[in-house]
């Protein structure tokens, strides 16, 4: 059978110059600049360079722009603009212990050094609308206070002391890379950390929601979660020593989770890790819980049959762009394989009924 | 080329060329001399670096996601070279940085450092402190309520 794959070009043409009016929206309204989008939806941007897996606000926010607020359309965006540049080098791994913080909390211990700063944090707001927001206003005023330059110490330290915590010992292996080589079962635990930290901020805290309904529970507590700034170096190799190319911004939690031992390990808590760009931490305290559930055998747990256990079923569908390719693929013409379908459907149906006029037949 | 700077300095002032806000190095740059000339070994390029986090913030590394840099090197009439690798897509602020970084190499290296160097220092620090003091008034004092016989 013959179908015609031509045509459809003005269709698509117009298509497209109808969704940027549609983008713009009404004229008489201002057009939104791609500043004002880094500046005052910063937490949009935030999970546009997180789940695209590149840090530049600038780009998020123009992303955001063209994929008119769909956030995975700007992932999308952001992904293929970031094939289309060399990389220069891998930087040192960021050490988030030097944190410029503007938050920094633990609900398992009140009095720590450097105390619990909440910054700016949605958390004890009532979420009742706030319609002065609605009208144009002054800039808000921040209170201030002074500052000690006091260091703020990993919570995890103070465990540490008593022995009562399991221990992330540093190296220096080169972790394997999934913009590099497509994943592969099993992945250790650096690859999973890389896939968790870009994955869907809604699958995985879907996933650590599950875990904590009774999925592979593990009993978690946010032992510190800090968000700020630290310093981003990388060794040039024509000067022959590392610099400073700039700064980012992350969220990190550590969860502390009760262990109650196994044949090799006596009783200790053990722990979760999540690190992610931007302020955004839902997603940060998300992946701490995945990435725990998924150390269940290396820590020698049951196998309870969770789906967040499954290292397969979480790392193959957390990506959101992979899973939206996919998805909406399905609703691209396919005009050849349903011609195909409905052929087989309609032999089917012909010789079922062909079948059973011939029993009619044999019973007369 | 003269060293007019150890590894530690360079290291310095490269780093505060790279954070220093768009345009403001060039601004910094310009109130101070005219510009030399210079010819370009790499014209500035935009690319990404992988950066790394440590799993539990301190044990194995892992990759967490990429981020845009711009990078270039050049050099002046008297062959000193300027190298600059900072952090986004900012090829005039590069060029600016290189220029700087060689610079600071040279005989101009002191007024360099008094007219665009220690402005961005104190600036970076100013903002650093600034978002600091804001965070601190977020700290929470604790009251214990004390109850019981003693």
């Amino acid at each position: 059978m013959y179908v015609a794959v031509k045509g459809g070009e003005r269709a698509i043409d117009n298509a497209h110059a109808w969704l940027a009016e549609e983008r713009r929206g009404d004229a008489s309204v201002a057009e939104l600049s791609v500043a004002q989008i880094r500046e005052q939806l910063a937490l949009a941007v935030n999970r546009v360079m997180a789940e695209g897996s590149l840090y530049d606000p600038d780009l998020a926010a123009l992303a955001i722009k063209q994929a008119r607020g769909d956030l995975i359309e700007a992932v999308f965006l952001i992904r293929a603009y970031r094939t289309t540049l060399p990389r220069f080098g891998t930087s040192h791994p960021v050490d988030t212990g030097a944190m410029a913080c503007d938050r920094r909390i633990s609900a398992t211990f009140k009095d720590l050094p450097g105390g619990q700063v909440l910054g700016p944090t949605f958390d004890y707001t009532h979420r009742l609308l706030d319609f002065a927001l609605a009208a144009e206003g002054e800039a808000p005023h921040t209170p201030e206070r002074e500052a000690d330059d006091a260091a703020m110490p990993r919570v995890m330290d103070f465990l540490n002391r008593e022995g009562l915590i399991e221990e992330a010992r540093p190296s220096d292996d080169v972790p394997p890379d999934v913009t590099r080589e497509p994943l592969a079962m099993p992945a250790d635990r650096a690859l999973r950390l890389q896939v968790l930290s870009r994955a869907d901020e809604g699958f995985i805290l879907g996933l650590a929601y599950s875990t904590q309904r009774g999925y592979a529970r593990n009993h978690p507590f946010v032992g510190e979660l800090r968000i700020g700034t630290v310093a981003v170096e990388m060794d040039v190799p024509e000067l022959g020593f590392a610099v400073e190319i700039g700064e980012i911004a992350l969220t990190e939690c550590e969860t502390v989770n009760q262990f109650t031992g196994s044949k090799t390990e006596p009783a200790q808590f053990t722990r979760g890790y999540g690190l992610v760009f931007g302020q955004t931490e839902r997603k940060a305290i998300s992946m701490a819980l995945v990435d725990r559930a998924l150390r269940w055998e290396e820590l020698g747990e049951d196998d309870v049959g969770a789906p967040a256990q499954d290292a397969e079923f979480v790392l193959y569908h957390a990506d959101n762009i992979q899973a939206t390719g996919f998805l909406e693929h399905i609703k691209l013409p396919h005009y050849v394989d349903f011609q195909s379908e409905l052929e087989l459907v309609r032999k089917l149906r012909r010789e079922a009924s062909a079948d059973a006029d011939g029993h009619q037949e044999a019973a007369e | 080329m003269k060293d007019h700077g150890g590894t530690e300095d360079r290291r310095s002032w490269m780093g505060i060329l790279a954070r220093a806000p768009e345009g403001r190095a060039a601004a910094c740059l310009d109130a101070a001399m005219a510009r030399p000339g210079f010819t370009w070994l790499r014209a500035p390029e935009i690319g990404t670096v992988m950066v790394r986090g440590r799993a539990g913030g301190t044990g194995a590394p892992f990759n967490l996601g990429e981020t845009t840099l711009t990078r270039c090197a050049l050099k002046l009439a008297d062959g000193t070279v300027g190298h600059a690798y900072i952090q986004g897509r900012r090829k005039a602020d590069a060029e600016v940085a290189a220029l700087c970084d060689a610079l600071m190499q040279t005989e101009d290296a002191a007024r360099i450092r008094r007219a665009v160097i220690e402005p961005l220092r104190t600036e970076a620090d100013a903002a650093r402190a600034s978002r600091a003091r804001k965070a601190a008034a977020t700290k929470v004092d604790f009251f214990t309520m004390v109850r019981g016989e003693d």
